[in-house]
């Protein structure tokens, strides 16, 4: 589904990964864990196309990610980005519309299709209550389940989600957990989520660690989760508690 | 039976129409402002014309002095003032997308500097109204690709780096400007003041400006979607699908030749393309698809009421369009400031 092949990645003068090689098969939800600044998030937009690698290369569904024009890379590649800064004009509907960019048919507009997808959109993130207030008026929880709904509407293949739980109350945490379980059930869609909760990461199927010198390590997510492991990457003790998918994990204060 | 009908899901009513319900009606209104502006501008002038006389000379023209002043002279200038307003309005919102700057106009790239430099260069010789203009093209070309070859970067275009190197060209070409004057002699003096001030009086034919500007709408109102996305920035609008390079580079270049287009018909006409944008946003109108069309309607309705108003105000004296689009924006803008909550 995605495939990276020896791909560094550097921001400045820092290489924050070396050679990575990373290949997430269909249906599986990744997490990956790193300090702050250790490059998850220039890791992503690498994988996006939305910033370029020092080396290697990327494909997405066996397609060299050069190859694909921006447009159909919206429709096989979704991104949710950590920071937005622009503000919007319009409705919360209209920001979620925005969404059916690369499928639009039509130059005049949205159609059945595009409308019928982001009002599914809306419901999954419990936004139809809000959909006709403009967007400017919407908390910070709310905007995130609008950029969520939006990524949704555009149904992409391959989800690519920066911190999506970040100002989300705990309800909205589970659900949107949910909504990528169920958009990575198919045999060509999958999910690499940047998570800081390892609770959360538990429930992925495999995890991938940064070290932010150029270090990385993947497996499955019960091996990786191990204390001894997390001591090392966070550098300070982390305490688990139950095991399996049901781990918890508290930092010892 | 009813538990079925109760359960069904009442269809939502699509966003898009709803906004374009409000577009579409905009527009008409839009539509009818520029007729009944370029109906006034067949009206007004020296020569008094009377209402039924102008609807004679438009459709049952019969030859005399009254369809010669009608279609010889204020026609043409009707229309030049409407192609250079809508122009720059147009210019303006595509700028303020690329820039992402509400202060952006279409001057702010150094275009209208580069022609002003060469237009003045031209008349400080005593050139003739085909040189000046000549001059004034080449002077506002030189200046697009200036401005482009030293701040654009394939891939990555930074748009501060763009703004800035257009702010500083343009305050090059002012300081020259400024010199030319100095250097003029008397008798240039006014015509130098009237081309930077924006003057209407000496507009040519403005069958090449409409051409433009049919075509600039016509393109990036079927963009619309792109520039919608491009509003939330380069990297989001890459994320959502637009190829964010091309667009950018089509927003530049397209904004440079219709800003160069409306300054070689009326000069430097100031004003309009900062406030006609600014205005529509302010009562609403926020989607391309909508902002696109009606700016170029009311940025052309605009110019030809403050050019009827140029002309007619001190008559005979006649007076640069520029100081009027100002000064009738200026309190419309303010009141618009203020008026939201």
């Amino acid at each position: 589904m995605l495939h990276a092949e020896r791909l560094t990645i550097a921001v400045g003068a820092r290489t924050l990964c070396r050679e990575l090689d990373l290949a997430v098969a269909p249906g599986e939800l990744w997490a990956v864990l790193g300090c702050n600044g250790s490059g998850k998030t220039t890791l992503l937009h690498a994988l996006a196309g939305l910033a370029p690698a020092v080396a290697g290369r990327v494909t997405v569904a066996g397609k060299l990610l050069a190859d694909y024009s921006r447009r159909e890379l919206g429709r096989a590649l979704g991104i949710l980005l950590q920071r937005e800064d622009q503000e919007f004009w319009g409705t919360l509907r209209d920001y979620v519309m925005l969404g059916r960019y690369p499928h639009a048919r039509s130059l005049f507009g949205w159609n059945a299709t595009d409308e019928e997808a982001a009002a599914r959109a809306l419901a999954a993130f419990d936004l139809e209550p809000l959909a006709a207030q403009s967007y400017g008026t919407l908390s910070g929880g709310e905007r995130q389940r609008a950029r969520l709904a939006q990524l949704s509407a555009q149904n992409p293949r391959l989800l690519l989600l920066d911190e999506p739980l970040q100002h989300l109350d705990l309800r909205h945490q589970l659900k949107t957990l949910e909504w990528v379980r169920a958009a990575v059930r198919g045999a060509d869609r999958a999910a690499l989520l940047v998570l800081h909760d390892l609770t959360f990461a538990g429930r992925c199927d495999r995890v991938l660690m940064l070290y932010g010198d150029g270090r990385f390590a993947a497996g499955a997510a019960a091996e990786m989760l191990q204390p001894e492991r997390l001591d090392n990457l966070y550098g300070c003790r982390v305490r688990a508690f139950g095991s399996g998918p049901d781990a918890h994990f508290i930092p010892v204060i | 039976m009813t538990s079925s009908a109760s359960r069904a899901v009442p269809t939502p009513q699509p966003a898009s129409l709803k906004g374009g319900r409000t577009g579409r009606g905009l527009l008409v209104i839009l539509a009818a402002i520029a007729a009944a502006s370029l109906f006034i501008a067949l009206l007004f002038g020296t020569l008094p014309i009377s209402v039924a006389q102008v609807f004679d000379s438009v459709f049952f023209p019969i030859p005399g002095v009254v369809q010669d002043v009608v279609w010889r002279l204020r026609l043409p200038r009707a229309f030049a003032a409407f192609a250079c307003g809508g122009l720059l309005a147009t210019a303006g919102v595509l700028l303020q997308v690329l820039l992402r700057n509400p202060l952006a106009d279409p001057y702010i790239l150094g275009v209208s500097g580069g022609a002003a430099l060469g237009a003045l260069g031209a008349l400080l010789f005593g050139a003739g109204l085909a040189f000046t203009n000549l001059a004034a093209l080449v002077g506002a070309l030189s200046a697009i690709a200036i401005v482009f070859a030293l701040s654009f970067r394939a891939g990555d275009w930074n748009l501060h780096r763009l703004l800035l190197t257009g702010v500083v060209l343009s305050a090059g070409f002012s300081a020259l400007i400024s010199l030319l004057l100095v250097l003029a002699p008397q008798g240039q003096l006014k015509g130098m003041l009237f081309w930077l001030m924006g003057d209407l009086s000496h507009a040519g034919a403005s069958g090449m400006a409409w051409l433009l500007l049919a075509l600039v709408l016509l393109v990036f109102t079927l963009c619309a979607g792109s520039l919608n996305a491009l509003a939330l920035g380069a990297l989001k609008a890459r994320a959502l699908g637009v190829a964010v390079s091309g667009l950018q580079a089509a927003l530049y270049f397209c904004a440079a030749l219709a800003t160069v287009a409306a300054v070689l018909l009326g000069g430097s006409i100031g004003f309009v393309g900062l406030m006609v944008p600014h205005a529509l946003r302010l009562v609403g109108v926020n989607d391309h698809r909508w902002l696109l069309p009606a700016s170029a309607l009311a940025g052309g309705s605009f110019v030809v009421l403050a050019d009827t108003f140029a002309r007619t105000a001190w008559a005979p004296q006649q007076l640069p369009v520029g100081v009027f689009t100002a000064l009738l924006g200026v309190p419309v803008l303010l009141f618009l400031l203020s008026r939201k909550p």
